[in-house]
């Protein structure tokens, strides 16, 4: 498909901006099929996600102990950019990926984190613990899962650790506005 | 009703993370897609996408050496030799509206916040497929026009200069193939 020309493109011209058309070179892979087929596609993708889903225990625990590792760096070496950049790296992305393995709170726990590590005026002020504590917290969500009370009680610890940073956050942004904006701004996942 | 043939659409991946990359390959194989090509970070992503010349791009946003939107400013250049037209989809754990808008900006043609599903990642295929949007060349701007709202009547603050063509007409082939999903 990539390999074929691209149509000719139609430009317009205004007086402080081009409009650029071209006939759409993606229109040949659409298929015009009577509404009684049955593919489904994502039903397809869902089943083979579904397959996967063995080894989505394991992937998070590597995830995790990422995390852990990059917040050991810092603990022996204390913030640079790089073990900052690690950091926030390796909390976003079990925030992004941890819902889809089937931890969701320890996903919303990592967002906390990552709102910490973005917005905290300076990390070194940070409370050590405060951030510890949202690692430990992501550990024993993975580590725990498999007991009966689990999901109720990383529901709980991931709320009550968002609600700390919030406060921590809100407080040290008080001069920031932009900051503050942002932190108070709504997420554009909708919430469960 | 209409449905993407994906065995002959080129993707091209690019997440740092080993196992997003495992699960976007398992989607867009089950759609049917034979073509994907993966990468860690952005520069080999650019690489990749001068050689391989993808129809459609799907990026992460936080990655090494340079990221995501740096990717998509790279490959929204019009005087580059390699096609700067290409659709590209920014699939990330970046929640926040701000960062929508800022993808936005840097020529990102669709947004899907992770967590990822199969109907999200199909929806954003088919929408750069069943309904291209035109391109907006300004001073400060390349890529896919940014308004989706085709209201004539808007005199808010940023309107562009130019008279009734500055909007153009949306083809409609996004609604009929939507009744596929």
């Amino acid at each position: 498909m990539a390999k074929e020309k691209p149509g000719k493109l139609e430009v317009k011209s205004f007086a402080d901006h081009h409009v650029i058309t071209q006939p759409n070179p993606l229109r040949k892979v659409l298929l015009r099929v009577p509404e009684s087929d049955l593919d489904d596609p994502v039903g397809r993708a869902e089943k083979a996600l579904a397959g996967l889903s063995g080894e989505f225990k394991n992937w998070m625990a590597i995830e995790a102990d990422r995390l852990s590792a990059a917040h050991a760096a810092i603990l022996k070496g204390g913030f640079t950019d790089d073990s900052r950049e690690e950091l926030f790296r390796a909390a976003h992305d079990i925030k992004g990926d941890a819902a889809t393995f089937g931890f969701p709170s320890a996903g919303a726990a990592a967002e906390s984190l990552c709102r910490i590590i973005e917005h905290a005026p300076d990390l070194e002020l940070v409370p050590s613990d405060l951030i510890r504590h949202h690692i430990n917290a992501i550990q024993a969500i993975v580590r725990e899962r498999t007991k009966l009370d689990t999901a109720a009680t990383a529901g709980v610890l991931s709320r009550s650790l968002r609600g700390i940073a919030d406060e921590f956050l809100t407080y040290a942004n008080r001069d920031r506005p932009e900051h503050l904006e942002a932190i108070l701004a709504p997420s554009i996942i909708p919430v469960e | 009703m209409y449905r993407i043939d994906f065995n002959k659409l080129r993707f091209l991946i690019c997440d740092d993370n080993p196992h997003m990359r495992r699960i976007l390959r398992t989607l867009l194989h089950s759609f049917g897609a034979r073509e994907a090509y993966e990468s860690e970070d952005g520069a080999t992503a650019l690489e990749m996408y001068t050689h391989y010349v993808p129809d459609i791009v799907i990026t992460d946003w936080a990655m090494p050496i340079f990221d995501g939107l740096e990717l998509a400013q790279m490959i929204r250049q019009p005087e580059s030799k390699g096609n700067p037209y290409a659709p590209i989809i920014m699939l990330t754990g970046h929640s926040e509206k701000r960062r929508v808008t800022v993808a936005r900006d840097a020529g990102v043609t669709e947004f899907l916040a992770k967590p990822i599903s199969a109907k999200g990642l199909y929806q954003r295929i088919l929408n750069v497929v069943a309904n291209p949007r035109p391109f907006i060349k300004t001073k400060t701007y390349f890529g896919p026009d940014r308004r989706r709202n085709t209201n004539n009547a808007y005199i808010g603050p940023e309107r562009r200069i130019g008279g009734e063509m500055e909007v153009m007409q949306q083809p409609s082939l996004l609604d009929k193939a939507r009744s596929s999903v």
